[in-house]
């Protein structure tokens, strides 16, 4: 293959004048953590109420809940940004489209916004099938004791239903992060721009794309070890994850 | 003995020939020569340099001069026949599939640069463009000066967006720089008042507007960012044979002044597919360059004639 590798790249000032080549993918990196992080805290809050609302005793909880789950996850990701970013302002009343357009960072917003709801809708799915996944007695036990619904959820029910999804809700994580490299297509600057930036200015791709790669892979290595940590932590004896 | 000078001899002949002719035909000229095929890169919206027509055929102006290039290897190699296979490349796959082989010449609107230098070869300038910005009339920014405060897009990785950020800081605009994916979705942000203008080469900018629903309503600057810079067709770095008959193709075309007839094809009549009009006459630095073909990355090289 007739390519000038140049590992030394990283350390050469990038064209836009702030630092090194470096510099740039650390930027791009500190972003991508910002945008998952507050897309994941998005995704968990709203995809927990969504979830327990499609196993209430109730038929129009279910059924908000049910019409949720299905909007959000059966639209391409991309697709939904895409319509929060480029149409949303376009059908709102002349001045707030006007507001929501000027709003400094905007592509963060509706980047962190976007991917939280479209994975709350995968939580609300994870923590459904956790509470499914109980013996219909706790339920009904928790009721003879003379809890409300609400007390029985929030005593009884979601405790064991999140350490059950703790597994699965740790693959929604990383997907979280992952999911945050599509933000490119709304002008985010996070670590995928960045190397692709990195790749136009330098032509050095392999090593742009390589270093991203390293960097995605050390962030999910720590929160899948983050995780374990939780993990056993929280495990309840005779319980999944329990010895 | 002697029987053994001879046949001595004959090996050494024949290994001479081989050598020879080993070191005339090497890297892309070698492996055209041996498959009978060549294979271009090309753009599939870089307007109107390389993009699809309604056929779902690549064409352009460096579409043509990559055909003529194409001729001058087949008569160089001395074949019947060479076979052209079209490879669609986009602004992040041509630098592996050059390096890789995958593709012989990149024909699009690709800016010749030093730092790109150090990765891959430049043959004669086809173009030469400056950084300028679009924006409504209705918002009537005639000079760099009224973009103060205001948003302002371009591409991302793109040389404008740097000279852009550059000028933000010597000038004091104080604008805020929203980077875009491509094109087209920079130029949908100014249509959408997302930003009020966008950084580009003058060239795209005008086949950005010619091409948009109200061309009316756009306007391109007067006030330019940058000094023209060249585009070049992009060719494997450290193949000195092949870009010697690339470089001998190109400024024969350029100098026999077919090379402006081709330019008034493309930047001076109606295109295809939506038969749109650029209306963007030949720079003077661009005669010049036609005049005396140049390779140079150096804006400062290209002399107005």
């Amino acid at each position: 293959m007739n390519y000038h590798w140049n590992w030394h790249i990283f350390f050469e000032p990038n064209p836009t004048g702030g630092g090194s080549y470096l510099d740039m993918l650390l930027s791009g990196l500190l972003l991508t953590l910002e945008t998952s992080l507050a897309a994941w805290i998005i995704a968990l809050v709203t995809g927990s109420i969504i979830g327990v609302m499609r196993t209430l005793p109730s038929k129009p909880a279910n059924l908000i809940g049910f019409s949720y789950v299905e909007f959000f996850r059966n639209m391409p990701l991309l697709v939904q940004l895409f319509l929060w970013f480029f149409v949303l302002p376009e059908v709102l009343p002349s001045a707030w489209g006007l507001w929501l357009k000027q709003l400094p960072h905007a592509p963060f917003y509706t980047a962190a916004i976007g991917i939280g709801l479209f994975m709350s809708a995968r939580v609300a799915e994870q923590l459904r099938a956790g509470i499914g996944s109980l013996p219909r007695g706790q339920k009904q036990a928790a009721t003879a004791l003379g809890l409300t619904t609400a007390q029985a959820y929030l005593y009884v029910l979601l405790p064991i239903a999140y350490r059950i999804i703790l597994p699965p809700l740790t693959s929604e994580f990383l997907n979280t992060i992952k999911n945050t490299a599509v933000a490119i297509t709304i002008g985010l600057l996070e670590l995928t721009g960045q190397a692709r930036s990195m790749q136009e200015f330098s032509f050095q791709v392999f090593e742009a794309y390589t270093a991203a790669t390293v960097m995605y892979l050390l962030i999910n290595v720590v929160v899948v070890t983050a995780m374990r940590v939780i993990e056993s932590r929280v495990a309840i004896p005779g319980m999944i994850a329990g010895k | 003995m002697k029987r053994f000078d001879i046949l001595g001899l004959a090996v050494a002949a024949a290994f001479y020939i081989g050598a020879a002719h080993a070191e005339e035909l090497t890297g892309t000229l070698k492996s055209i020569k041996e498959t009978g095929t060549i294979t271009i890169g090309y753009r599939e919206s870089s307007i109107p340099f390389s993009y699809l027509d309604d056929n779902q055929k690549p064409i352009g102006f460096a579409m043509d001069i990559c055909a003529k290039i194409v001729d001058a290897v087949k008569t160089e190699l001395k074949l019947d026949k060479l076979e052209v296979k079209l490879q669609p490349v986009t602004s992040s796959n041509r630098i592996p599939l050059l390096a890789n082989g995958t593709i012989d010449l990149e024909c699009g609107s690709t800016t010749n640069n030093a730092e790109r230098q150090k990765q891959v070869a430049f043959t004669n300038t086809h173009f030469l463009t400056a950084s300028r910005y679009v924006f409504k009339k209705s918002s009537n920014i005639a000079s760099i000066d009224g973009l103060k405060g205001k948003q302002v897009v371009s591409t991302a990785g793109t040389t404008n967006i740097k000279q852009l950020t550059e000028a933000n800081a010597a000038r004091s605009l104080g604008a805020t720089i929203i980077p875009a994916k491509d094109h087209a979705e920079a130029f949908l942000m100014v249509e959408t008042d997302r930003a009020v203008a966008f950084v580009m080469d003058d060239i795209l900018l005008a086949s950005l507007v010619a091409g948009s629903k109200d061309p009316a309503a756009y306007a391109i600057s007067k006030d330019a960012f940058s000094k023209p810079e060249p585009y070049g067709i992009m060719l494997r770095k450290d193949d000195p044979a092949f870009k010697k008959v690339v470089d001998a193709a190109t400024a024969a075309l350029y100098t026999s002044g077919e090379g402006e007839k081709l330019y008034d094809k493309w930047f001076m009549s109606k295109i295809p597919p939506k038969g749109l009009n650029l209306n963007t006459p030949i720079s003077p630095e661009l005669k010049g360059e036609f005049a005396k073909p140049s390779d140079s990355s150096d804006p400062d090289s290209y002399k107005a004639m």
